[in-house]
């Protein structure tokens, strides 16, 4: 039996500001995680994840990241994610500065 | 101090304009991201975790006023009004956008500064000794062969798509602060039993994934045949390095996989060959550098105004005991300037402080700074009397921080939070040590201590060289923290020594306190340092105060 799917989001950052963005299901980028699409099944993460990668003049380094199902929308689920949904540490820069 | 020449210059204009152009071709869709990447990271600009970044080389360390005042003004016109110093000399801006980069690799072109050759797989920017041309125990100044080799090695046709990137230190005294034996080459400034001024050359040496200790390949190496050597090195490297594994292709694997003495024999065969071809003006370009490099004159005067001041003054007199070094000219001191205040992020400074430290500069230090690997900034000529007076500047700037050499005075890497490589966290990690120890007030008591932190195998934080060393991983989804005891970046350079599993985030600060701890019931006096009591009673207490249940399994 093979292994059950971790939902996914598609993720990448923006071309000219480098920022964090996650592929929506009608096919926008958002900065916000809640918004992505949460991907359930595996086949089709795969193809999401080449229509995001052919969109080559808006990100870099399209990926697919774990997620789960949340209260307001996915959430991401390993600690680098989270990271990323919000900016350093150190500073209240990034994404958070705008929360 | 050097500046550039015409051909410096124009080299460096002629780079901007192509990778203006390159970034637009980027933008408007010309190239792809696999086309432009190897364009961007010739330049200095990676892609990170939040935002792009942008790696900006200080060549040996050595920056001017006018250099600092623009760095500052890059910072506050395209970044977020702050930069990091790096451990290898480079300062970085964290917030960049794409089409802005260009315009800051002007405003660089327009101070003699640039990001050239800040990553990929060629020769990264030389470093040295931050004391250099100033340090009482001194031989020779390195800045100037640092130099030659930045002009060698820079657009070198041969050397753009070596195996992997390549790092050369140059260090002018028998008290190493330019962690040379962990370089790829490591050139130390010797005299030989004659008299006669050389290098002693290491290669192999590295951190990283495999960290080993630079082996010695040539015990004198006149000064004349640097360039030659080098190249010899850097080219049966480039032939010998693989290629098929990307941890492989460091040349410390190539020359243990070598073995050093067929490294060495292949070295000297490559030098044979090319030694004739360098018929001099190497030579004549070095002592034109060299006149670049010539000390300030510096004036003597009366030493009065400091020792009332040290005599009084109980601030002033600690920041002095720890912040000041032994400069080579009578009654003048190197400055330390820590960028390590208490709670901090390591080698932050804001544009407002690089611009008071460039006037400091101007006013009381021959008008130059230096970055150390350490990530603190030096004024490296400064006459004693004018101490207080720079001491009251640096508090009012939030920059007086008596810390240099203590448990505060931390390594980090950028880690998780900037770091696109990273797996956990290391500022935060820094920046809480920091707060506990200034909390406890224990920090003089302590003493000489090197806490370094890296927030991945790769060891941008040299955590192998810490007295007490830290790395964060990535364990099962959660941040892990190694420990190592005993790692030594000085002269007598040493890797240090795993304590056992690893940490959680919030059980880090505890464990480095029960070292520290250990530390201070196992000495024999206070004058004993941390790194002499580990060495006299080794890894065993630390491990049981660490672990004090596998302590009593054993016991039972």
């Amino acid at each position: 039996m093979s292994r059950k799917f971790t939902p996914k989001v598609v993720t990448a950052n923006a071309l000219l500001e480098g920022d964090v963005v996650y592929l929506t299901a009608d096919d926008r980028w958002t900065r916000d995680h809640t918004e992505a699409e949460l991907i359930e099944d595996e086949a089709h993460a795969q193809v999401r994840l080449v229509d995001a990668s052919s969109r080559a003049d808006e990100v870099v380094g399209a990926y697919l990241a774990d997620a789960k199902p949340g209260e307001d929308g996915p959430e991401p689920v390993h600690f680098r994610e989270v990271f990323r949904t919000r900016g350093p540490s150190n500073y209240a820069h990034g994404k958070q500065e705008t929360v | 101090m050097y500046s550039y020449t015409e051909f410096d210059e124009a080299f460096v204009r002629e780079r901007v304009a192509q990778f203006r152009q390159q970034v637009e071709r980027r933008i408007d869709g010309a190239l792809t991201e696999d086309e432009f990447k190897p364009l961007r990271l010739m330049n200095g600009l990676y892609l990170q975790l939040h935002a792009y970044m942008l790696r900006v080389a200080i060549p040996y360390g050595t920056l001017n006023s006018g250099q600092m005042r623009q760095l500052a003004y890059i910072a506050e016109r395209w970044d977020k009004g702050y930069g990091h110093f790096t451990t290898r000399q480079n300062i970085q801006y964290n917030w960049p956008k794409l089409k802005d980069v260009p315009d800051m690799l002007d405003a660089l072109a327009d101070v003699g500064m640039h990001a050239i050759q800040t990553s990929g797989n060629t020769i990264r920017n030389v470093t040295a000794d931050h004391f250099a041309g100033a340090a009482a125990d001194e031989i020779e100044d390195p800045r100037p062969y640092a130099e030659l080799l930045r002009q060698w090695s820079t657009d070198h046709p041969e050397f753009q798509f070596l195996p992997r990137k390549f790092k050369i230190a140059v260090s002018g005294a028998p008290n190493d602060r330019a962690v040379v034996k962990a370089h790829d080459i490591g050139l130390e400034i010797v005299r030989n039993d004659t008299g006669e001024v050389g290098f002693r050359v290491l290669a192999g040496g590295g951190l990283g994934r495999t960290p080993m200790i630079g082996k010695v390949i040539r015990e004198f190496l006149p000064k004349d045949d640097l360039l030659p050597y080098c190249e010899a090195i850097v080219s049966v490297y480039n032939l010998l390095g693989r290629r098929d594994n990307k941890y492989k292709a460091r040349i410390k694997i190539t020359v243990h996989e070598t073995g050093l003495e067929e490294f060495r024999d292949r070295v000297e065969a490559r030098f044979a060959q090319l030694r004739p071809e360098f018929g001099g003006a190497d030579q004549a370009l070095l002592a034109e550098i060299k006149a670049q490099f010539a000390r300030p004159p510096l004036q003597a005067s009366s030493l009065a105004a400091f020792e009332s001041a040290y005599t009084n003054d109980p601030v002033f007199r600690a920041w002095t005991d720890t912040n000041i070094a032994e400069h080579a000219e009578p009654g003048h001191a190197i400055v330390t300037i820590s960028l390590k205040a208490h709670g901090a992020t390591p080698g932050d400074a804001t544009a407002e402080q690089m611009r008071e430290m460039a006037d400091l500069a101007q006013a009381y230090s021959q008008d130059e700074l230096r970055i150390s690997h350490e990530q603190n900034v030096i004024l490296p000529h400064v006459h004693k009397s004018d101490l207080p007076a720079i001491h009251a500047r640096l508090k009012e700037a939030g920059l007086a921080t008596a810390n240099v050499g203590l448990v505060s005075d931390i390594i980090a890497c950028p880690g998780m939070d900037y770091c696109a490589l990273a797996t956990a966290r290391s500022i935060p990690v820094a920046q809480q040590i920091a707060t506990r120890f200034d909390e406890l007030k224990l920090e003089h008591d302590i003493g000489p201590l090197k806490i370094k932190i890296s927030g991945c195998i790769n060891a941008c934080g040299h955590h192998h060289v810490g007295h007490i060393g830290i790395l964060g991983l990535d364990r099962a989804g959660v941040e892990n923290y190694q420990i190592t005891l005993g790692g030594d970046g000085s002269e007598d350079t040493a890797i240090g020594t795993r304590t056992g599993p690893g940490f959680a985030y919030d059980q880090i600060v505890p464990a480095i306190e029960t070292v520290v701890n250990t530390y201070l019931d196992q000495r024999e006096s206070p004058d004993e340092t941390f790194l002499q009591t580990y060495k006299r009673v080794g890894m065993e207490p630390f491990k049981a105060a660490l672990y004090p249940d596998q302590e009593k399994q054993r016991a039972a």
